[in-house]
C-alpha cells in the first residue's frame, strides 16, 4: 500500500490530508511534497488530518517533527486531526503533544485554529 | 495451538510492511481488537525498521530473520539483524534519543516497542548485529 497526499493552502496555513501508510518507504515522498509547497506558498502554520491513515508508525512522527523544526522558527505552528489512539499513546508518553497542538474533533479544528493562531 | 513461523527478508524497506502483514496473519485465529492489532503492527513496524536503516544503513545486501510464536493467546515475536549493533542499549532506549536527527528521526522506536508489549529485551554488540525479542499477551474479545 502507498500513500496519497492532499495539500490545501489558504494564506500562511496548509491543510495536508493524508490516506495510506506513512511509514519509511513513504515519509520521503510526503516530506518533498510538503517542502515544496511551503515554499511556494510561505506557509507558516500546518494542520494534518489523519483519519484516512491506514497505518502510522514513528518515521511519519519524525516527518511531522521535521516540518514543525520548519515553521517553529517563523513562529509557526502544527496541528494533528485525526491521530489513532496508538499513536496518541506516543504522543502523550513522550510529551509530544505539548510541542505539536492535538486537535481530538474536528469539528473543533476552526476554533483552535483562530484561537491559536 | 500453537503457529511457529520463520521468515528472512533482505533489508528493502518494503520488507516491514510485509513483516506487519505476516505478524497479523497469523494472529488473525484471535478475536482481538484493532487497537491491540495495531499496537502490534507498530511495534513489529519500529523493530524492522531499525534493522534496515539503522543495522544495516540501507545496505540491501543485509538479512533480517523473523520469527513470529503464537501459543495460545501469547504471541512472541524476534527480529534479528546481523549489521552494526548498538554501543550503549541503555541510551539508545531512552526517548527521543536518535543518532539521525538530520534525517528527521524521533528517537521514539525503543519507547514505542517498550510500551506496547509485556516483555522486551534488545540483545547488541558493535559489529554482531542486534535481536530485538518481545512478547505480548492478546485478549481476546
Ligand atoms: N537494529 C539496530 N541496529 C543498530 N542500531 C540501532 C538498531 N536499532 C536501534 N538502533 C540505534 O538506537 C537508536 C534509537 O532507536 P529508536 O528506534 O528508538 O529511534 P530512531 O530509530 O533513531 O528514531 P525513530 O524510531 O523514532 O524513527 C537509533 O538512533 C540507532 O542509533
Ligand atoms: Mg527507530
Amino acid at each position: 500500500m502507498s500513500i496519497g497526499i492532499n495539500v490545501q493552502t489558504q494564506g500562511e496555513i496548509m491543510f495536508v490530508t493524508l490516506t495510506g501508510e506513512l511509514d519509511q518507504m513513504t515519509t520521503d515522498q510526503v516530506k518533498l511534497r510538503l517542502m515544496t509547497a511551503m515554499l511556494a506558498h510561505g506557509i507558516k502554520h500546518i494542520v494534518f488530518n489523519l483519519k484516512g491513515l491506514a497505518f502510522m508508525d514513528s518515521s511519519g512522527i519524525g516527518m511531522m517533527l521535521g516540518r514543525y523544526n520548519q515553521v517553529k522558527a517563523l513562529g509557526g505552528k502544527v496541528f494533528i486531526i485525526g491521530m489513532n489512539p496508538t499513536i496518541s499513546k506516543v504522543f502523550h508518553l513522550s510529551g509530544l503533544h505539548q510541542v505539536m497542538t492535538v486537535i481530538d474533533d474536528e469539528k473543533q479544528m476552526m476554533r483552535v485554529l483562530e484561537e491559536a493562531i | 495451538m500453537k503457529n511457529e513461523v520463520q521468515v528472512t527478508f533482505p533489508a528493502l524497506i518494503e520488507n516491514a510492511s510485509l513483516a506487519r502483514l505476516m505478524v497479523m496473519g497469523v494472529l488473525t485465529p484471535l478475536d482481538v481488537d484493532t487497537q491491540q492489532l495495531t499496537e502490534i503492527k507498530t511495534v513489529v513496524s519500529e523493530a524492522m525498521t531499525n534493522a534496515i536503516i539503522h543495522g544495516y544503513e540501507g545496505n540491501p545486501h543485509g538479512l533480517i530473520e523473523l520469527k513470529i510464536e503464537l501459543e495460545d493467546d501469547r504471541l512472541a515475536v524476534m527480529i534479528k539483524d546481523n549489521g552494526v549493533g548498538i554501543d550503549d542499549v541503555e541510551q539508545a532506549k531512552q526517548p527521543l534519543f536518535t543518532t539521525k536527527e538530520e534525517e528527521e528521526r524521533s528517537g521514539l522506536g525503543f519507547m514505542i516497542m517498550e510500551s506496547f508489549t509485556d516483555e522486551f529485551h534488545v540483545d547488541s554488540a558493535p559489529g554482531v548485529g542486534t535481536t530485538v525479542t518481545f512478547e505480548r499477551k492478546m485478549v481476546s474479545k
